[in-house]
């Protein structure tokens, strides 16, 4: 079990450098697998463009209560890379004049930022269509602080995305630590108990899966039938969609897949199941990621690889939409996780 | 007596331990390579008429159907270890867990097939119990 991130061990994982390196030597290197350039090259997508931004997503900094096995982001209680209120000032002017229809906090633990709530409260007043906090669930039983977290949702309308990667105990704890089953399947009660997560509500609660090891998710469809029922029989817990992302090989699963000598067998598997429908949709076309301190980027992967976009607007500060949207995205090998199979992003499958 | 190894040479930046591998177990020293299972596509390359139709075949089998996609992984790794290939287990227990399915009804699946395998065998102590009672006074 892991128990610090990748930068409190002084990995040298911790460098995205390094990864990327990675990435991009070995079986890619050696010719055994394509490239993604010339993968998507063949069925004309390259350069990948963007399309109509829908989604503005923060990260509003990586610290974390969790120290899961897979974490992209190398997330933790040991990492002090947390948004200030001066970011989040210039992240609400763009918010209140955006495009995008959703907007999508993630981290780390968004709520463990000593500014969350007042940013959640100003975000809220901008009346976008969609808004997003990504909730890890045990955060909501961590801490007295943090107990009324799920009315104060409810006060902002707030669309909670928890994850859960398994209903049963044993793989959820495996790879999110020992009691998060426990505390999240608590938490999510909280939440159906003031109507997140019910037919008809318009308090919206999803799921999100990914694979507990070096495999790749399932049919989504099918895997939310079997997550609804089990969670419905075994603890009356009800929610509204479950979306099945990929791992992808970077930070803290890069770290497992080659210790655990799945490596090569995960990226096969990826090129494998490559599909150019997938290409068409991928998140990094519609939506624009900004970092704890306010850099941007096509997503929030290439955001933990330190890619910043190829724009000559890179920060939140100098913000401007029609610039940015005209862009070459910035792809390497982990791009592969978001076009196997039926496709992946943070709102799940893509076709 | 001898010690079966199975080559480890997924190990990214360790030369010396792929070159060891490399040297030591060549296709005269293995039967099962699990490297070989990615290249199962290429049995099409020295017949494509036939491989491709058994691949059209396979991948229409265990499409969702009367029985859902689930149960036919549950069956295909019961049958996998009965007729004990290497590679369909490894290819099965993957696919069981990209669906979900948890180890312990991998488990049950394993047995149901070796019960269908030893009940295979104890039937044919029925053979035996009549050959005996034909053949004795």
């Amino acid at each position: 079990m892991v128990t610090k991130s990748l930068h409190a061990r002084h990995d040298e994982l911790a460098e995205t450098n390094k990864q990327l390196k990675i990435l991009n030597g070995g079986i890619f290197a050696e010719g055994e697998l394509p490239y993604f350039k010339d993968k998507i090259g063949n069925t004309g997508h390259f350069p990948l463009k963007p399309k109509k931004l829908e989604i503005l997503q923060i990260n509003v900094g990586y610290m974390c209560n969790q120290i899961c096995e897979h974490c992209h982001v190398d997330a933790g209680p040991d990492r002090k890379e947390i948004m200030t209120r001066e970011t989040m000032q210039l992240c609400l002017e763009v918010i209140r004049n955006t495009g995008a229809h959703t907007l999508d906090l993630t981290g780390g633990a968004p709520e463990m930022n000593p500014n969350f709530r007042w940013f959640v409260e100003e975000a809220a007043k901008a009346g976008i269509q969609d808004f997003i906090v990504r909730s890890n669930l045990t955060i909501i039983r961590a801490n007295g602080k943090y107990r009324d977290l799920p009315e104060f949702f409810k006060k902002h309308n707030v669309h909670v995305v928890s994850s859960m990667p398994h209903y049963t105990k044993g793989k959820t704890d495996k790879q999110r630590g020992d009691g998060v089953f426990d505390k999240s399947i608590k938490a999510l009660q909280d939440l159906n108990a003031i109507g997140y997560g019910l037919p008809n509500s318009d308090l919206q609660l999803d799921l999100v899966y990914n694979p507990s090891g070096a495999f790749l998710p399932g049919d989504q469809v099918a895997m939310e039938n079997d997550f609804k029922k089990a969670l419905k029989e075994d603890f009356d817990i009800q929610f509204h969609n479950l979306f099945a992302i990929t791992n992808l090989p970077i930070a803290r699963f890069l770290d497992y897949l080659i210790a655990s000598e799945n490596y090569e067998d995960y990226m096969y598997a990826l090129v494998e199941a490559y599909n150019p429908s997938a290409v068409e949709n991928v998140m990094c076309t519609n939506t624009i990621s900004v970092s704890w301190d306010g850099w941007l980027y096509d997503c929030d992967f290439n955001q933990m690889l330190d890619l910043k976009v190829t724009s000559k607007i890179n920060h939140i500060k100098d913000y401007n939409e029609d610039i940015l949207n005209d862009r070459n995205i910035i792809i390497s090998q982990h791009c592969y996780g978001c076009t196997a199979g039926a496709g992946s992003s943070c709102q799940g499958s893509v076709t | 007596m001898v010690v079966l190894t199975i080559p480890v040479n997924q190990g990214l930046g360790n030369d010396s331990l792929i070159k060891i591998s490399t040297k030591k177990y060549t296709m005269a020293n293995t039967y099962y390579d699990a490297a070989d299972l990615r290249k199962f596509g290429k049995i099409t390359d020295w017949s494509e008429e036939l491989g491709t139709k058994f691949f059209d075949y396979y991948g229409k089998v265990f499409e969702e159907g009367a029985l859902s996609a689930r149960e036919k992984s549950l069956i295909a790794l019961a049958v996998a270890h009965v007729v004990k290939c290497p590679y369909c287990i490894d290819a099965y227990t993957k696919d069981g867990l990209q669906k979900g399915i948890t180890k312990e009804e991998m488990m049950e699946a394993v047995h149901a097939g070796a019960a269908i395998e030893s009940g295979a065998t104890l039937v044919h102590g029925v053979q035996m119990m009549n050959k005996y009672n034909k053949l004795s006074m």
